[in-house]
C-alpha cells in the first residue's frame, strides 16, 4: 500500500535537491534554471498527490497550469539567458551587473 | 510486497538519485540528460497514481520540448563549464545544512498534514471507474476553468512571442535577399545592350 506521505516525501526530497542545485551552482545559470524546474516538477507532484489521495480532480487541473507556467518560464529564461550571452559572451551570473541594481 | 509498492520505490529512488546527478554534474549536457530521466520516473509516479493525462503530459511537453531547449541553448553557447563550477564546494555545506533542514520540516510537515491534519481523511485511490482520468479532467476544465485554460493559451502566446523578440536580431554587414528588388527587376534594368566597333573593347 502506498500512502499518501511517501509521495509527499519523494516530492519534499526533489525539492530540496532544487534549492540545493540553486546553491551549489551560484554562477551556472543553467543549472539553476534546471534547478527551478525540479521545483516545479516537485509542486506537480504535491499537487497529483492530493488531488488522487482526495478524489478531487481539480488538483491535477491545477498542476497542468503549473506545468503551462513552467514551460512558459523555461522558454523566456533561456532566450534572455542566449541574449545576456551574446552581450558579455559569458553566462556567469554571479558578476551580472549591467543594470547596477 | 506487492508490485505497486516496488515500482514505487523503483521511480522514487531513480528520480531522487538523478535530480541529485541533475546538480552536481560536471558536464551541463549530462545535466541535461538527468533532468530527462527525473521527468521520465516522475511521469511514472504519475501513472502510478492514475493521473495519466499528467503523464503524458510531462512527457511530451518537459522531455518532449523543454528539455530538448535545455539541450539546443546547452550546445548552441560556446561557455567554459568548468570556470562556472567555482564555489561549488563553497557554497556545498551551507547548501547542504540548508537542504537537510528544508527536507526535515518538510516531511514532518506533509506527515502531519496526511495523518492528522486538513488531508486526514484521504483514502486509496479511486479505481478507473466508467470514466477516465483525460475524460474527468476535460469534463471540469472546459466548463469551470475555461477562462484560466484561455488564459494559460495567452501565457504560452506571450511566451512565445517574448522569446522571439529577446533572440531576434539584425546583424549589420549581412547580405540579405531582397525579395521586392528581385521582383521589381525588368529587363531594361537589368540588361543593356552595347555597339561596339571592331576592335575596339568595351569601354567601361
Amino acid at each position: 500500500m502506498i500512502t499518501l506521505p511517501m509521495y509527499l516525501t519523494v516530492a519534499a526530497a526533489l525539492f530540496t535537491i532544487g534549492v540545493l542545485g540553486i546553491f551549489v551552482n551560484r554562477k551556472n545559470i543553467i543549472v539553476i534554471l534546471m534547478s527551478i524546474e525540479l521545483i516545479l516538477l516537485a509542486v506537480n507532484i504535491n499537487l497529483v498527490a492530493f488531488s488522487v489521495y482526495l478524489h478531487d480532480v481539480v488538483g491535477q487541473i491545477f498542476a497542468l497550469f503549473v506545468l503551462t507556467v513552467a514551460a512558459a518560464e523555461a522558454a523566456v529564461g533561456l532566450a534572455i539567458l542566449v541574449t545576456f550571452f551574446r552581450n558579455r559572451g559569458d553566462i556567469a551570473v554571479d558578476d551580472a551587473n549591467l543594470m547596477k541594481g | 510486497m506487492s508490485l505497486q509498492a516496488v515500482a514505487f520505490y523503483l521511480m522514487a529512488l531513480v528520480s531522487v538519485v538523478s535530480a541529485l546527478l541533475v546538480v552536481s554534474a560536471k558536464n551541463p549536457v549530462h545535466s541535461v540528460l538527468y533532468l530527462i530521466t527525473v521527468f521520465f520516473s516522475a511521469a511514472g509516479l504519475f501513472v502510478l497514481m492514475g493521473a495519466e493525462f499528467l503523464a503524458m503530459l510531462l512527457v511530451v511537453v518537459y522531455v518532449g520540448a523543454v528539455a530538448v531547449l535545455f539541450l539546443f541553448v546547452v550546445m548552441m553557447l560556446d561557455v567554459d563549464f568548468v570556470a562556472l563550477r567555482q564555489g561549488f564546494a563553497r557554497y556545498l555545506p551551507i547548501g547542504g545544512a540548508i537542504g537537510v533542514i528544508l527536507l526535515v520540516e518538510m516531511v514532518l510537515v506533509a506527515t502531519a498534514v496526511a495523518e492528522h491534519g486538513a488531508a486526514a481523511k484521504y483514502a486509496a485511490p479511486l479505481a478507473a471507474g466508467e470514466i477516465s482520468n483525460t475524460e474527468a479532467i476535460g469534463r471540469v476544465l472546459y466548463t469551470d476553468y475555461l477562462y484560466l485554460f484561455e488564459a494559460a493559451g495567452l501565457v504560452l502566446l506571450v511566451a512565445m512571442i517574448g522569446a522571439l523578440v529577446l533572440t531576434l536580431r539584425h546583424r549589420p554587414g549581412v547580405k540579405r535577399q531582397n525579395i521586392a528588388a528581385q521582383v521589381g527587376r525588368t529587363p531594361a534594368k537589368g540588361m543593356e545592350i552595347v555597339q561596339i566597333k571592331d576592335g575596339a573593347g568595351i569601354p567601361e
